[in-house]
């Protein structure tokens, strides 16, 4: 517990030291210091698209055993987050869709995962709320399902609403195109999805992108996420693995 | 004859209208988009954050960051925007789609439907499909009638879990389309050749026959 203690305080201090607005940090180590075993984190991306796929092999490095992962999947076999099930390093996930996973299957029917399925847009929401300070709100998606079981039900305008809670993680890990020193963002295409949010979400929010541009150079009403968010910033390479190739000829 | 899985995807696409956003699930849905008429302008909205979605891409077109909410590489359409997952779900559940084409498993005449969970086997989880359900008035089930042992898929109570409760109001089976109002199937148009005995024969749950039912026109 008190070891607990120290970490959280010398990540504070880490963070309060780095100086001034400059968020970046230049090997993975630090960008995930003071992540330990049993913390929830909450990741950004869709299927492989935007993962932070870097900071991801960096939990399988470190070893990091126990944890809670919020994400919208778990990754395929061998790719993204399914690295991490391989040294049965979560504990649960809370995800939409968990299909192509072979071991993700393996460990759920064994009971060895525990799994907490939330509707997709349902999920963007808690993270969402859980980076602006709302702790929990209605929603339709899921009345008179299992995912309401259980959940307080409202009823406004004639229709029923259960109450959701928001989802604030002790890191969240997340991935950006293009940020400068600040920690200012911004996104390409499709791979921002869960990024945004999940970024906000987390006590501590480790952001890696594929360019860093010095401060004034991007313009500020391109911005996706202000650099409030960002706590730590990392300049990483990609794989970018495709999950379905789908061409047609030219 | 029952249709083909392009004659169910034409049949969607009849439900199009000029200026309409419109969400398509994977499969069938998907399909429809093949199908849009000329010269209407329909918008296909991807939740994974993209209003504008555009064919596959060429081999030197593909880009890893472009893909759509089956994963599969896609382009984008002149006009497109991207945004977030929570941005895209504000839309879905805020009512801003105008129709949302999506499969089930299940679907009964109360309007429940189910299409994310065989309790026993495979978990794969719901992705968007509560939320588009819970979300959208103009919603299209694309189905088949019946298992291939025969055994009825419109119901008079869902026997799977649900995905959505009471959001179900229209039905397209590879025999028939159908509404459901009150409580009951309301039987609208049949595939060609496929006679009304036999759609009664499989319909499980309360259905209404009107007087005259058309076959569809393709």
């Amino acid at each position: 517990m008190l070891s607990k203690y120290r970490t959280y305080i010398s990540i504070l201090i880490k963070v309060n030291t780095v100086s001034g607005f400059d968020k970046v940090v230049t090997s993975y180590a630090q960008a995930l210091e003071g992540l330990e075993d049993n913390m929830t984190v909450v990741a950004g991306g869709f299927g492989l698209c935007g993962i932070p796929e870097n900071l991801i092999k960096e939990i399988k490095r470190k070893g990091t055993k126990g944890l809670t992962i919020a994400s919208n999947n778990a990754g395929v076999d061998g790719a993204g987050l399914g690295l991490l099930l391989q040294d049965k390093q979560i504990k649960k996930m809370i995800a939409s869709y968990v299909g192509e996973n072979a071991l993700f299957e393996k460990q759920m029917m064994s009971g060895e995962l525990e799994v907490e399925l939330t509707p997709q847009g349902t999920l963007a929401e808690k993270m969402r709320a859980g980076g602006a300070g709302i702790p929990a709100f209605y929603t339709a998606t899921g009345y008179g399902t299992p995912v309401g079981e259980g959940k307080e039900v409202r009823e406004f305008n004639g229709r029923h609403y259960i109450l959701e809670e928001a989802i604030v993680g002790d890191f969240s890990i997340a991935k950006a195109w293009k940020a400068d020193r600040y920690g200012n963002l911004i996104f390409r295409k499709t791979a921002r999805n869960f990024n945004p949010m999940a970024i906000t979400a987390g006590k501590i929010s480790v952001v890696e992108v594929e360019e860093i541009v010095e401060v004034g150079e991007l313009d500020p009403d391109e911005i996706h996420l202000p650099g409030i968010y960002v706590n730590r910033l990392i300049l990483g390479t990609f794989e970018k693995t495709i999950e379905q190739r789908t061409v047609r000829s030219a | 004859m029952a249709l083909t899985r392009e004659q169910l995807a034409q049949r969607v696409a009849q439900e199009f209208q000029d200026g309409f956003y419109v969400n398509l699930g994977i499969g069938i849905p998907t399909l429809a988009a093949n199908f849009i008429p000329q010269g209407m302008q329909v918008m296909l909205q991807s939740e994974n954050g993209l209003l504008g979605m555009g064919q596959f891409p060429t081999e030197e077109e593909v880009d890893a960051d472009l893909i759509n909410a089956g994963k599969q590489t896609v382009t984008m359409v002149k006009g497109a925007s991207l945004f977030s997952s929570a941005e895209s779900f504000a839309m879905i559940r805020g009512g801003h789609v105008d129709l949302t084409v999506l499969g089930a498993f299940e679907v009964d005449c109360q309007g429940n439907i189910a299409s994310y969970m065989i309790p026993g086997k495979l978990i794969k989880g719901m992705g968007g499909a509560m939320d588009l359900v819970a979300g959208a008035d103009n919603i299209i089930v694309t189905m088949t009638h019946a298992s291939k042992t025969g055994e009825s898929k419109l119901l008079s109570e869902c026997t799977l879990p649900l995905t959505g409760k009471g959001c179900i109001k229209r039905v397209l089976t590879d025999l028939a389309l159908m509404d459901i109002e009150d409580g009951k199937f309301i039987l609208r148009e049949r595939a060609p050749g496929v006679s009304v005995e036999e759609i009664k024969r499989l319909t499980s749950g309360a259905l209404v026959v009107p007087e005259h039912v058309p076959e569809m026109i393709f």
